[in-house]
């Protein structure tokens, strides 16, 4: 075992964890903090991004011993303490960018990264910057709007035709 | 998805890991940006009884203006290796490469050093180190050596750092003024190239002076095409003159048959992106 020390959704946290621990793993299993999930076996899919000392990462990708001292946010630390959704949350509400939901979080985890990043991206740099992330139900589209409609660019402006439900 | 047991150790210093490494030998592993390692540790195709961390290492981060060379600290990430304004301006053609190397959060984690040690023949930053004549500095008990790119890839996964020794940094040198490009031919969005072309050329007005090609995926290792690299030089840089030189891409490579496109193939697609990464380094793209 080895004693980790971090800081998760602002809170301070001290556990002893098996090296071979994944930070995905930590999170859920020890924490409780289901909203990360787990969507592959290959790091393919982005379903697990989480913010390790304000970067996202693919929590099934570090170990928990790799996040000694750092700071993590998840999906569960994004909103407001008083329930007020982060604005990337509101934006993929609005824009109905999700389906089933599954990709949903790390999408968010990713965007808040993107937008943190280059808050006026393009239509091209939104797809490159959530090359990562894999979603089996939306065709990107109205994740691509979400993103847009986040960053307060003319969102409906993607390639695709169709109508939006775009402010 | 689990991977096995193992013991972990974070050493502050490069020769605190050193002493690690002597201690298990054999048994242990590095672990760098673990972009690599931890997908082959869940698989479960490798399961070391220790676990060696250089994250904590300051000194092997960061990229240092070594005067005729750039410095990179093996665990400087990919993606502060792709801002770095330094290597935009002295080694172009890394910064091309960095930017169709996997995603955003694989950049994050990912190591410049951990990806070249990892020696993946799909791998995006071999050929470019190669291609720009790159010089590998490795630490082990003995004191430090280093290792040219010419001698450093060995075979596939296989690198010149023998097991008691740590990449410690990539010394790039400097290019100024040359253009550069990295045509990557990918079936699927972040993934590694079915072949890959790394180009760069110094002009002299509408001629090419000097071009280095590496190409990636080509054989068990990255491999520069010598070919085209001597046909190019004092050519116009016009569609006619680079797509005969790009011809001889393929010329002395060995490249894999898989899934993605068997030999041929690949040899055809060494020719086309040779001609498009030249076309475009030389800024006729
Ligand atoms: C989803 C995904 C997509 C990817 N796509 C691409 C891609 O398109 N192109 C690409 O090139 N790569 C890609 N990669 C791999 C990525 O570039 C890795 O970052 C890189 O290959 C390994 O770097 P690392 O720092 O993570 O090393 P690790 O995974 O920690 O280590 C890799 C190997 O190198 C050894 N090692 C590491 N550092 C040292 C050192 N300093 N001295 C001696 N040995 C060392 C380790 O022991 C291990 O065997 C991808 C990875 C993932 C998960
Ligand atoms: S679960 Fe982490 S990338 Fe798929
Ligand atoms: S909404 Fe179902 S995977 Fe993206």
């Amino acid at each position: 075992m080895t004693r980790i020390s971090l800081t998760v959704d602002g809170q301070q946290v001290v556990d002893d964890v098996e090296p071979r621990m994944l930070l995905v793993q930590y999170l859920r299993e020890k924490l409780g903090k289901t909203g990360t999930v787990v969507g592959c076996d290959t790091s393919n899919c982005g379903a697990c991004t989480v913010h390790l000392d304000g970067r996202s990462v693919k929590s099934c990708n570090v170990l928990a011993v790799q996040a000694d001292g750092a700071a993590v946010t998840t999906i569960e630390g994004l909103a407001g303490d008083d329930g007020t959704l982060h604005p990337v949350q509101e934006a993929f509400r609005e824009c109905h960018g999700l389906q089933c939901g599954f990709c949903t979080p790390g999408m968010i985890m990713q965007t808040v990264d993107l937008l943190a990043e280059n808050p006026s991206p393009s239509e091209e740099a939104i797809r490159l910057g959530l090359e990562g992330n894999l979603c089996r139900c939306t065709g990107y589209h109205n994740i691509v709007r979400a993103v847009q409609h986040a960053a307060g660019v003319s969102a409906g402006s993607t390639s695709s035709a169709g109508e939006g439900a775009t402010a | 998805m689990i991977p096995a047991a193992f013991e972990y150790v974070a050493p502050a210093s490069v020769e605190e890991a050193l002493a690690a490494l002597a201690e298990h030998g054999d048994d242990a592993k590095i672990i760098a940006g673990g972009q690599s390692l931890l997908p082959v540790l869940r698989m479960r195709l490798n399961a070391p009884e220790w676990v060696i961390d250089l994250g904590r290492i300051a000194s092997l981060r960061g990229i240092r203006d070594g005067g005729d060379h750039l410095a990179i600290g093996a665990m400087t990430t990919h993606h502060d290796v792709g801002q770095d304004p330094l290597v935009h301006e002295h080694a172009l053609l890394v910064s091309k490469a960095i930017t169709h190397l996997a995603d955003a959060q694989v950049r994050h984690r990912g190591t410049f050093g951990g990806a070249l040690a990892h020696a993946d023949p799909a791998g995006d930053l071999g050929a470019p180190a190669l291609a720009l004549g790159s010089t590998f500095v490795v630490q082990g008990p003995g004191g430090t050596r280093e290792v040219p790119a010419e001698e450093f890839f060995v075979d596939l996964f296989e690198t010149a750092i023998s097991e008691d020794e740590i990449l410690t940094e990539v010394r790039v040198p400097k290019h100024d003024g040359w253009g550069a490009a990295y045509e990557k031919f990918v079936r699927i969005a972040h993934q590694w190239p079915i072949v890959a072309v790394a180009a760069t050329v110094r002009m002299d007005g509408d001629a090419i002076a000097e071009a280095r090609v590496g190409l990636t995926n080509m054989g068990s290792t990255p491999v520069r095409a010598r070919a085209t690299e001597a046909a190019l030089s004092g050519v116009p840089a016009t569609e006619e003159g680079v797509a005969a030189a790009a011809a001889l891409a393929a010329e002395g490579t060995n490249p894999p048959s898989d899934l993605n496109g068997d030999a041929d193939y690949r040899r055809h697609l060494a020719t086309v992106l040779t001609r498009r990464a030249v076309l475009t380094a030389a800024g006729r793209g």
